[in-house]
């Protein structure tokens, strides 16, 4: 955000809090160790709100949860952000010092009454009205978000939403406030700050800056492209109109993790080579030309990781690899050996001290301070940068250094896989909390508490169909019709059903979600899926 | 002052904390470095002048003009004691090696009291944890853990009264049809091994647990983004167990099911 | 949706309803505004824990049991851990937890109730032993518990020894009683009842402090503090919201004083503790009852009731422009809550285990909140002080003790009851005007000050019964009960029941009290080891014990061995 691609926050700024925001995101399962710094911060005081379509196992620690209609984000951070102007809560002196577009902002949202976003959300306006104050009268508020804000087809709009409502009251930059979008994997923050998405450099910076691409070309001794690549879903595109005809899949399982997975394997099947590096043999691998076993990068590995707070700390060889498996490196350089490209022998540190000469906010980071300082927060431009918990802190410089930070008029557009009397429920998927994923590596540990392919609902809408907990149904979508079995939960409101996706070979969920995807990041809508459900399951998979 | 030594303590400090701050040990065991100690093993009494009663330093904060004794003959005896009684009561053989050196430290013998044992039953009712409360000094710290400082699950708490008292989920219902999620974060407290992963268990059980033969080896979860640090002790190049470093801010010891057990996919 | 976990316990359609009965709608832990709105959370939960007690006790008396199934519906409206609430059902005697028999009789064998060959109470039924009930002025005492019917005492009494109230040497705490009790708000009018408090309007705050401090009032639970400090320290804090709380967990074997004045005499107690708001600041006093005392609860509820409906209570206590409530609460049977931080975690809805102090409950006490608590009897004396004035009250007693106290002569005494005499009476003489030992025995042994106290000899009855006086001779007037061993009583069964006791009551927190007094009692039984380690066992709990109940757990054993009873 504003131009970084990162949080803003360190975890424990949280304990610090006055207001926490929990928006899109069941932190509680989903990111477990980052909730105990969020219920410090209850203990020490703050309040909490929850705004999630489901009331969450997260949820029930608020002090409020507000069960907004999925894919009405935007409704209701505008309304807020109106409301909040309205209140005379926006924090005028920031805006005015450090931000951008607040006029045209605020023109844009006055049209979002509490009355209209209640149509949209279907909350009360009461409710909406006390989350406005709320948020004006405390001095610091963070706002956390996951995948219930960014899977959507209006994703990045979602995040410049609750971006809004921060710079509106100048959350940002200041210990104890700020945004913290939690990353749902180990190392996805690590992976786009080493450039490994379709416009980026490693440090981040973007394929078109000259200074930095000719900084990459001469460490690497290669010319760079200054356009950028492709991102997942315009591949799979490419992979259909047969423009992308090899592909090298490194750690990632799109067979099960891909929005309407019959297309994506249908993709993969088709073309020329396929490569897969894993672990395991995923249903991915099992389509793939060439598979290389692969170290567990974890435990068999030396090298580096970073997390949602921007920390970059060392992942370390313990055990030895299994069999023929090798480490990611070792495989990389031996493809490159083939090809002609001999670059010595691989050392996790050597290709970390060149990132460290071609991304500034990583030079300050040798392997020997993230061993003894148990990690560094970028940007760390020397070795005696101590690194940054938070970010944007210049913003309250006054005469401000550097850009403003733009405000983003964003409109609220319902999910694109509509409901209709064909297809009435909405499904939304998540994480539960001893899974990960596609459960490649999680359905190989005796978890106690597995809960598998259910469907959970509400007691309402089970009687409605006539079913109950433990029964068979089928799910079907615009796309496909998959088998789950039924579990009756509380926290869901009418009309809505949950599932997870950790279970692909027992309920392939992912069949059934829209690859409509948003143009701005190139996520899909897995939040909102238009599903019919019905009893006797079998026969209707059959037709 | 303690122990002669003029101690400049900072303002709500511990005695405990104070005297380490000058090089003074003081032994403990419902302390741990993550959770607010229970105060109830008082093996780290002291004497306070002015004071009848010992005063339990992990706790006790320190007043201006405070004048400590941490090693007199008196608390000497009472932590003696206290070691001892707890050897009449529970099996400490697989204690940590802290509690251990108590014994040797304050010539503790364990047959010094004699007298009803706590005897339970193990219970092992799934593929991660076993449960021996014959093993139990009730410290506290794994229903803390469970509780508020740390996950706020509360599938366990102290039930009944006196010598009676156990560590127990709700009438007593097996851990998978407790409130439990299998963080851990019990067993990563446990002073005396009356909770182990169970897979150190069963390799204790099997006598095939050589402490001298592990390496701890520092990582980060491979699960989600939060980057929990991980300890991974290995035998014979084996994972035999998972633990977090309590001094590690992101996580303070803390893990969830898939950090502390997810690593047995590798097997 | 794991994590916050309500059980597999089902609850009946009666448990339900009970719990639904119980809680009003504002008082649940969650409350839906809409189907996609609801309030919540933890804070929520945390301000409504203080009413898991009662709801366990209205499942007990109603259902007699906490079963799994009432046990959830309860969780599930308060928002308690369902092992933290098992937790807390647990640790109090008169809370089962198991499916009940049809009539549980718990029936006392304490040091008392053991001396007389007591009957059947004329109930029958499953029967158990207890500790004391306070009920040692009749012979024979029983706690009888039927689903559906409550909790009940049934005593008996055996020859001549009707309880008695009695003040030989002039009733100033007894007055009232003395003249058949006042249990009603007239009554209590008609004997000057709220007199004092009309002084303590008209003198204010710190005329009441400086009254209390001039008497040289000290508390009557055990522990001797100068009440007048304890009152100031709270009065001086700056804090908002404050309590006070009356400390009726009388619960010492052979101490039933408490609930004398709590039955015959209840407006006393809740004209002082009124008294006591006003003068610190606190807008809301709580009355810890014993669970075993219905007959108290029951009048000091009814009391309370009238208080309110005649001006006494409220939003204006009589005409102050003060506001002052009151909450009863009603233990579940267990020693330990008398002990004053534990009794503010029983209030709180945890374990009744103690709190490491300091901070003390003046500055830290119910609900984190400056707190003042003071014993029945304590409180009742601050009445007799604004009556007559803190010189005339310090007149009799001595300057170390003055005033008068209460003891309570029970075992192998002619007229056993509640008796009233100045501080520093020499037990010879509260003895005879008891009337001596029961007719045709002889003195053998007296037990001063209650299971934490010790033994008295029969050469020892000159002691002057005033704090200085007990503390030179080496013992203690705790709470000032007198228990009358003739020639007939084999002491060291006494000594091995008051062993038991403390590992019976023992809440298990700390290690000394815990695993020592369960040692203590194998070891004076004699199922194992020696006397040789009583003295470590001593020690350990003495100096090391978190609270007053390990502290003195050890002390009738040592005073048995110094004299030579074992």
């Amino acid at each position: 955000m504003f131009g970084v691609g990162g949080g803003t926050s360190s975890f424990a700024e949280i304990e610090d809090a006055d207001l926490i925001l929990l928006w899109g995101s069941n932190a509680r399962d989903a990111h477990p160790i980052f909730f105990h710094h969020l219920l410090k911060g209850i203990k020490n005081g703050a309040r909490m709100w929850a705004i999630d379509p489901r009331r969450t196992s997260s949820a029930k620690f608020a002090d409020t949860w507000l069960g907004l209609e999925v894919g009405s984000d935007i409704a209701l951070a505008n309304a807020l952000a109106r409301e909040i102007i309205h209140n005379g809560h926006a924090d005028e002196e920031f805006i005015a010092n450090a931000t951008s577009g607040y006029a045209e902002f605020a023109a844009s949202v006055e049209d979002w009454t509490p009355e209209r976003a209640s149509d949209a959300t279907k909350l009360p306006t009461a409710e909406i009205r006390a989350l406005a104050l709320a948020i004006g009268q405390s001095k610091k508020v963070q706002i956390c978000w996951t995948l219930g804000i960014t899977e959507h087809h209006t994703g990045v709009d979602n995040v410049h939403a609750l971006i809004n409502l921060a710079l509106l009251t100048g959350n940002v930059g200041r210990w104890g406030s700020g945004l913290v979008p939690l990353r749902g994997q180990n190392n996805v923050q690590g992976g786009g700050d080493m450039g490994a998405i379709p416009l980026r450099l490693p440090g981040f910076t973007d394929v078109s800056d000259a200074v930095q691409r000719e900084r990459c070309e001469r460490e690497w001794g290669a010319s760079l492209p200054d356009q950028r690549g492709w991102h997942m879903s315009e591949m799979f595109d490419a992979m259909h109109e047969r423009a992308l005809r090899a592909l090298w899949v490194i750690g990632e399982n799109p067979a099960d993790s891909e929005a309407d997975a019959d297309h994506a394997r249908a993709a993969l099947s088709g073309l020329d080579i396929l490569v897969v590096q894993d672990l395991y043999l995923t249903r991915t691998a099992q389509l793939a030309d060439v598979v290389f076993p692969a170290a567990a990068a974890w435990a068999e590995s030396d090298g580096t990781v970073t997390n949602s707070e921007r920390r970059v700390q060392r992942v370390r060889r313990a055990v030895a690899p299994p069999g023929e498996a090798h480490d990611d490196l070792e495989i990389i350089f031996d493809v490159a050996k083939i090809c002609g490209h001999d670059w010595g022998s691989p050392d996790a540190e050597v290709v970390w001290d060149e990132l460290r000469r071609v991304s500034p906010s990583h030079a300050g980071m040798t392997y020997a301070r993230l061993s003894d300082l148990g990690g560094l927060q970028w940007p760390c431009l020397d070795e005696s940068d101590p690194g940054a918990p938070f970010l944007h802190g210049r913003l309250w410089q006054q005469p401000l250094v550097g850009a403003r930070a733009p405000f983003a008029a964003v409109e609220w557009r319902p999910p694109l896989d509509t409901l209709d009397d064909d297809y009435p429920f909405r499904l939304t998927t998540g994480r539960v909390i001893d899974s990960y994923n596609t459960g490649v590596q999680t359905e190989r540990y005796p978890s106690p508490i597995r809960t598998g392919d259910t469907l959970d609902i509400c007691r309402a809408d089970a009687s409605s169909i006539g079913v109950t907990s433990g029964d068979r149904v089928a799910v079907a979508s615009r796309r496909g019709a998959i088998e789950m079995t039924i579990r009756i939960v509380e926290g869901l409101p009418r009309g809505l059903v949950f599932s997870t996706m950790h279970f692909p070979g027992a309920a392939d969920v992912n069949r059934l979600i829209s690859d409509a995807w948003d143009p701005k990041s190139g996520t899909a809508e897995f939040k909102a899926t238009a599903v019919r459900i019905d009893r006797c399951a079998s026969e209707i998979v059959a037709q | 002052m303690i122990d002669g030594i003029e101690v400049d303590a900072k303002a709500g400090a511990t005695i405990r904390s104070a005297a380490e701050t000058v090089g003074i040990e003081i032994p403990t065991l419902c302390w741990a470095r993550n959770l607010n100690p229970a105060n109830a093993c008082r093996l780290c009494v002291v004497e306070v002048e002015g004071t009848r009663p010992l005063v339990a330093s992990c706790s006790r904060t320190v007043e201006d003009q405070m004048v400590i004794t941490t090693n007199s003959a008196r608390v000497r005896e009472n932590r003696r004691s206290v070691l001892e009684l707890l050897a009449s009561a529970v099996e400490l053989d697989w204690a940590e090696s802290e509690l251990v050196a108590h014994f040797v430290e304050y010539e503790a013998r364990s047959d010094h009291f004699d007298g009803t044992k706590l005897e339970e039953a193990s219970k092992i009712h799934d593929d991660l944890f076993a449960r021996e409360y014959s093993r139990c000094v009730l410290c506290y710290r794994c229903v803390d853990a469970c509780g508020d400082q740390a996950q706020h699950t509360f599938a366990i708490a102290i039930a009944g009264r006196g010598f009676e008292s156990r560590v127990s989920t709700e009438f007593d219902v097996r851990l998978p049809d407790s409130a439990c999620v299998y963080c851990g974060n019990c067993i990563a407290v446990c002073p005396t091994g009356a909770l182990t992963p169970l897979t150190e268990f069963v390799m204790r059980t099997e006598s095939t647990w050589v402490q001298e033969r592990q390496v701890v080896t520092h990582t980060v979860c491979a699960f989600c983004g939060v980057g929990c640090n991980l300890e991974l002790h290995v035998q014979d190049d084996n994972i035999v167990k998972v633990t977090s470093p309590s001094d590690h801010d992101i996580s303070l010891g803390n893990l969830c099911i898939k950090g502390r057990f997810g690593w047995q996919h590798l097997d | 949706m794991p994590n916050v976990h309500f059980g597999n316990g089902q609850p009946t359609t009666r448990e339900q309803e009970i719990v639904e009965q119980f809680l009003l709608e504002p008082e649940r832990a969650t409350h839906a505004l809409s189907e996609r709105v609801l309030v919540g959370g933890p804070r929520r939960a945390t301000g409504i824990r203080h009413l898991l007690l009662p709801g366990l006790w209205a499942l007990q008396d109603s259902v007699g049991w906490v079963s799994p199934g009432g046990l959830k519906a309860l969780c599930d409206s308060l928002g308690v851990p369902l092992a933290e609430a098992y937790g807390v059902a647990t640790f109090y005697e008169l809370l089962q937890s198991e499916p009940p028999p049809e009539v549980l009789i718990r029936q006392c064998d304490d040091i008392t109730c053991m001396l007389f060959s007591s009957g059947n109470l004329g109930v029958e039924g499953s029967r158990v032993g207890s500790s004391c009930l306070g009920q040692c002025d009749s012979s024979a005492a029983a706690v009888v518990q039927r689903p559906g019917h409550g909790t009940a005492i049934v005593t008996e009494s055996v020859g001549a020894s009707t309880p008695v109230v009695a003040a030989p040497a002039g009733a100033r705490l007894l007055r009232r009683i003395f003249n058949g009790g006042a249990t009603t708000i007239a009554d209590y009018r008609s004997v000057g009842g709220y007199t004092a408090l009309e002084v303590a309007i008209e003198i204010g705050s710190s005329g009441v402090l400086g009254a209390i401090q001039q008497s040289g009032l000290r508390g009557r639970g055990g522990a001797a503090f100068p009440t007048g400090a304890k009152w100031l320290a709270v009065a001086d804090s700056l804090s908002s919201t404050k309590y006070v709380i009356a400390n009726a967990d009388e619960s010492e074997p052979g101490t039933f004083k408490d609930r004398v004045l709590m039955e015959q005499d209840p407006f006393a107690l809740i004209e002082a503790l009124t008294i006591a708001g006003l003068t610190v600041g606190a807008d809301c006093g709580w009355i810890y009852i014993r669970g075993e005392y219905t007959l108290s609860y029951a009048r000091i509820k009814s009391a309370i009731s009238e208080a309110h409906s005649t001006g006494f209570l409220g939003a204006d206590v009589a005409g102050s422009g003060r506001p002052f409530d009151i909450e009863v609460r009603r233990g579940g049977g267990a020693y330990v809550c008398g002990e004053e931080t534990a009794l503010l975690q029983s209030i709180e809805g945890y374990r009744g285990e103690p709190r490491s102090k300091p901070p003390y409950p003046t500055s830290d006490g119910l609900f984190g909140q400056p707190t003042l608590i003071n014993n029945v009897e304590t409180l009742v004396n601050v009445l007799e002080i604004l009556h007559q004035g803190p010189a005339e009250w310090r007149s009799v007693g001595s300057a170390e003790s003055p005033g008068t106290r209460l003891f309570c002569l029970s075992g192998h005494v002619a007229r056993p009851g509640v008796y009233e005499h100045p501080m520093g009476t020499t037990l010879g003489r509260v003895l005879s005007d008891a009337g001596g030992v029961a007719a045709g025995s002889e003195l053998q042994m007296i037990l001063l000050g209650g299971a934490a106290g010790g033994f008295v000899s029969p050469e020892q009855l000159h002691v002057e019964l005033s704090f200085e006086g007990a503390r030179s001779a080496g013992l203690s007037l705790g709470s000032g009960a007198i228990v009358v061993f003739d020639a007939s009583v084999d002491l060291p069964k006494v000594v091995a029941r008051v062993a038991k006791f403390f590992a019976n009551e023992s809440c298990g927190k700390c290690v000394p009290c815990r695993i020592g007094t369960q040692r203590q009692m194998e070891i004076v039984a004699g199922r194992s080891g020696g006397l040789r380690v009583l003295d470590d066992l001593d020690q350990v709990m003495t100096d090391s014990s978190i609270c007053g109940l390990g502290q003195a757990a050890s002390s009738l054993v040592r005073s048995a061995r110094n004299l030579g009873v074992i």
